[in-house]
């Protein structure tokens, strides 16, 4: 049976672990909001880039002479996943969920005995697929160091991957985050960038079937804008990520912060108990003395 | 004077939308002027200068590349990077200009220098004017 002593040392502790969670929960709330905000900024120019380019790739008609972006490359045999997580813990299921599909995934083209390439972007990502996948990660895009993504940051590994596109190393491309659903779900997704998956429903965008002028021609156009399009992708998903994320943290957080809450009720109770037993076991003694003598 | 409806959009927002009665768009090959009822026309844009005029009030926004797409009755303004004038983040635009120079220097053919070497050139008139 633990000392009065021991359970007073604990409650102070759960009481000290309690402040913190709470701390996190309200710096995670706050920070939910202007991560929520950037991502519905950054909305309007995905959606209208989407409708560019099902646009464009209508004008362009069969696929034959489509650049290899749209096209693919006729093979399917190399995959390379890009795996976005967080870049720190503590928030609930967020990373393992995401690093879950990747592996699910990853094993799953393992099967059909094709080549799996790993890229992570975020740290936490990269620590639990380390373990299962060691060696297909290819590298780690760290962005500890940046506070609010910027699209820069989405541009660089958008370019690392059209060099390794280019280098022929691999030939398609699938994208892992988590889509923002709200504060308590948050989907993992697998999109596919490489080749683009070009959205057929935007019957509302075609303008009843205009005709439009290229100004270039429409492969300099497309040559132009799939580039961006990977980019931009990478951007909405590392945007969506980071609203999870701190979406994922701050219910994790109120969880622990309850869970907390009922365990200092329940050591509280045992720390009254024992207080009063020992003082009615003090008061026994004296009695018992008294009636001695 | 009749107006259409126009946005201009970066990755990271929303920067104008509203209606417009006229827009001049740095196009790839050549300004172009935007008003209502436009033939649909989508081109890429060169680092330049772009102005909107509402009824009240005339705006110019310097763009860093993009694209637009014109409808007769709405103008997209999908840009890499824009500011408005008097904001243009001027250290930004310098590493770009420096980021065009060593691409022109490393250039490996005729084709991609002579690309490099345009863009560079757009860029410095870009920077020449702000």
């Amino acid at each position: 049976m633990a000392s009065l002593k021991d359970l007073r040392n604990r409650i102070a502790s759960v009481k000290a672990t309690q402040k913190i969670t709470k701390a996190m929960q309200m710096v995670a709330a706050a920070k939910l909001r202007r991560a929520q905000e950037a991502a519905e900024a950054a909305r309007p120019y995905a959606e209208r880039m989407d409708s560019v380019l099902a646009n464009l790739a209508r004008a362009l008609g069969d696929m034959t002479g489509a650049p290899r972006l749209l096209a693919g490359t006729g093979k399917t045999d190399n995959h390379l996943l890009v795996v976005c997580t967080a870049e720190r813990g503590l928030c609930g299921g967020f990373n393992s969920s995401i690093a879950r599909l990747a592996r699910e995934h990853a094993d799953e083209l393992k099967r059909n005995g094709k080549s799996v390439q790993i890229l992570c972007v975020g740290r936490k990502g990269a620590d639990q697929l380390k373990r299962t996948h060691g060696g297909d990660i290819i590298d780690v895009v760290d962005f500890r160091a940046v506070r609010q993504i910027g699209f820069d940051n989405a541009q660089s590994v958008a370019e690392r991957l059209l060099t390794m596109f280019e280098g022929e190393e691999f030939d398609v491309c699938t994208l892992f985050f988590s889509r923002f659903k709200s504060v308590i779900a948050q989907i993992p997704t697998a999109q596919q960038i490489i080749p683009a998956e070009v959205g057929g429903d935007t019957e509302g965008n075609n303008n009843g079937g205009a005709v439009y002028e290229y100004e270039p021609e429409e492969d300099a156009i497309l040559a132009d804008l799939l580039p961006r399009n990977i980019a931009v992708q990478i951007f909405r998903a590392l945007l969506e990520n980071a609203a999870s994320e701190q979406g994922a943290r701050m219910s994790a957080m109120d969880n622990a912060t309850r869970n907390a809450g009922e365990m200092i009720d329940k050591l509280t109770l045992s720390y009254n108990r024992q207080r009063q037993a020992q003082i009615t076991k003090e008061l026994i003694e004296i009695i018992s003395g008294a009636e001695a003598l | 004077m009749a107006t259409f409806q126009f946005e201009l959009v970066s990755p990271e927002r929303l920067l104008f939308s509203a209606e417009a009665e006229q827009v001049v768009v740095p196009g790839t090959e050549g300004d172009f002027g935007v008003l209502a009822n436009h033939a649909p026309v989508m081109s890429t844009i060169r680092p330049g200068v772009l102005s909107v005029e509402t009824g009240s009030e005339r705006k110019e926004y310097v763009l860093l590349g993009g694209f637009a797409e014109v409808s007769p009755e709405r103008l997209t303004v999908l840009a890499e990077k824009a500011y408005e004038r008097d904001a243009v983040d001027k250290d930004d635009l310098a590493q770009q200009v420096q980021n065009a120079r060593e691409d022109v220097a490393d250039a490996k053919d005729d084709e991609t220098r002579a690309k490099a070497q345009e863009q560079l050139d757009q860029l410095e008139q870009l920077q020449a004017l702000v």
